[in-house]
């Protein structure tokens, strides 16, 4: 029997891999895709949780949230592409600019 | 229905000004400029004639949205933002290429969710306005796409932001999980009623949703974005989002943790009461060893923040006014500093490090004269808008009992005004001449500098009736 704290957990656990895979990778699309792991991690808990008080409202929130992540994942690769065309690399380590 | 509309007036104004900016660069003929700027400021001074005309009576828009008193004044201070931002933008967008049709059309969209952030009292529709108005800023902060530093400095800023949303997004589905819904009344209703200790799962989500908030601020331990943001962004861009951007997340701020969960407040306080301790000393003692200018002026901002910060921590009606009072004489302060900092920029010299306000007082007295208010008054010094701000603030502060915080606010402000001298002596005393070509000043930046001059002194010596504004404004709210 799959509870609702079953997709909780798991949930918790694909957020915390998305947010640790900000922290360690190193490419600037991979930490892309880490934030969009987080976003989604999100949207199984809005589902799993819509579904468990028998409310549409957690369904309805997800179309919401993937629109933003759609957006913000368009501004994210034309900064990349931006990056990319200064340095012909992807690694965060180029960037070196700004430093205090 | 038609309330409905009302209450979102202003929104939907400077919307439609965003829309027609970005439409008529479109289709705009050749070798003929669209007056764009202008656009903007008729859609703005739009939204603050409807903002006034809505003053009071408090209405409720889909019941997601609410222009009660508070969102208005953040409304005026977001619409202040954004006017003399574009007023000191028209001399930018000509040294620096930008687009200019973009430039607008985004800064307009950021007011638009700055504003809608004030006044959503859904945590979803919450979530929308930070986005609208974060990816905007993200795109302005990298407008100047062929400098690498901007496109670094927007990259970090979306990395941290995206991050912080997908945090904030993550408190908003537990609050969802808890309480079935994600209205703020909703959950202000069920949180009462549970009289017994919170547990963990509440604790997580407000935290969550704090993290969201404190990325946005900038408070400590979640700043590392800001000082090189601030940076790499073009001069004004940085003006606006240390402001608007600050303004928008804080009235947010207060009002979900004052609304909603403020059954909890003695759970949240501690918590926020180390944070605010941490963001004015980390902002201050940092802030002093900086050589960039805009550097500086960000960890000023980080510092600002911390005592923003104890207006929340305080949560009382007089804490709550002194915010919203300090957010307004923070704004026009940071606002004009950075305008100073941006008018004498050329194209090959940014004219961002301290010693490049070496001698300013010889070749430009009258700028030399403005950045010294504005860093006076950021620094805390009478008859200025920041004066009265820290005072109003700290003495709330003191009158709830958080004496030590306003201990920690007084001495980190008595530091910050070292930083802030720094540029006032390298201007005034300082032997060295800066060998920097004096650009010409447009028309519309004067009328900007002149606005926010005149708006930090009227703060800083007859500030009692911008103080009963706030005072009324957060009557009732909660």
């Amino acid at each position: 029997m799959v509870t609702l704290d079953h997709y909780l957990i798991l949930s918790a656990l694909l957020f915390a891999i998305g947010t640790v895979g900000v922290f360690l990778r190193r490419n600037i699309i991979t930490l892309l895709l880490s934030v969009e792991i987080m976003l989604n991690a999100v949207n199984l808990t809005f589902v799993a949780v819509g579904r468990y008080l028998g409310s549409v409202d957690g369904q309805i929130i997800v179309f919401f949230v993937m629109t933003v992540a759609a957006a913000e994942a368009a501004v994210g690769l034309a900064l990349v592409i931006a990056i990319f065309r200064h340095g012909e690399t992807l690694s965060p380590d180029a960037f070196t600019s700004l430093k205090w | 229905m038609l309330t409905d509309f009302q209450a979102i007036m202003p929104i939907l104004i400077v919307t439609l000004s965003a829309i027609v900016t970005m439409v008529a660069e479109a289709f705009q003929p050749k070798q003929e400029r669209a007056p764009l700027a202008g656009f903007g400021v008729i859609g703005l001074i739009g939204a603050a004639a409807a903002s006034v005309l809505l003053w009071g009576y408090d209405k409720t828009g889909f019941g997601v949205v609410r222009a009660d008193n508070f969102s208005l004044f953040v409304n005026l201070i977001v619409i202040a933002v954004g006017l003399l931002t574009i007023l000191f933008s028209p001399q930018v967008i000509e040294r620096e290429r930008i687009p200019p049709g973009e430039y607008y059309a985004l800064t307009l969209f950021a007011v638009v969710g700055m504003m809608l952030m004030a006044a959503a009292t859904d945590l979803l529709l919450l979530f929308l306005a930070l986005e609208v108005l974060s990816l905007a800023v993200y795109v302005l902060t990298g407008i100047r796409r062929a400098q690498f530093q901007s496109a670094e400095a927007a990259f970090k800023y979306f990395l941290l932001g995206a991050f912080s949303s997908a945090f904030f997004l993550y408190g908003v589905a537990l609050t969802y999980a808890i309480v079935g819904s994600t209205r703020l009344e909703e959950i202000a209703a069920t949180l009462a009623v549970s009289d017994q200790a919170p547990d963990g799962l509440v604790l997580v989500a407000m935290g969550l949703l704090a993290v969201g908030f404190a990325f946005k601020i900038s408070a400590v331990p979640f700043h590392m974005w800001a000082p090189d943001a601030y940076q790499g962004a073009p001069t004004l861009v940085t003006g606006f989002m240390a402001t608007g951007v600050k303004a928008a997340a804080f009235a947010a701020f207060l009002r979900v943790f004052l609304s909603s969960f403020h059954t909890l407040h003695d759970s949240w306080a501690p918590m926020l009461w180390l944070v605010a301790v941490a963001t004015m000393i980390l902002g201050t003692v940092v802030g002093v060893v900086q050589a960039n200018a805009k550097r500086m002026l960000a960890y000023s901002s980080v510092a600002h923040a911390g005592y923003l910060l104890v207006g929340l921590i305080v949560g009382t009606r007089v804490g709550e006014a002194a915010t919203l009072f300090y957010l307004a004489a923070y704004a026009v302060s940071t606002l004009g500093a950075f305008a100073v900092v941006a008018v004498l920029a050329t194209e090959e010299h940014p004219h961002d490090r301290v010693q490049d306000f070496a001698g300013l007082w010889e070749s430009r007295p009258g700028l030399a004269a403005l950045m010294t208010v504005f860093l006076l008054s950021l620094g805390g010094f009478p008859p200025l808008a920041g004066f009265v701000g820290k005072w109003y603030i700290f003495s709330a502060a003191i009158d709830a009992g958080y004496v030590w915080l306003a201990i920690v606010g007084v001495l980190t402000s008595v530091i910050s005004v070292f930083f802030y001298l720094r540029i006032v002596v390298m201007m005034y005393m300082s032997d060295e001449r800066a060998l920097v070509p004096t650009p010409a000043i447009t028309r519309s930046a004067v009328a900007g500098l002149t606005l926010a001059l005149v708006a930090v002194f009227y703060l800083g010596l007859l500030p009692t009736h911008a103080i009963e504004l706030a005072l009324t404004s957060v009557q009732g709210m909660f």
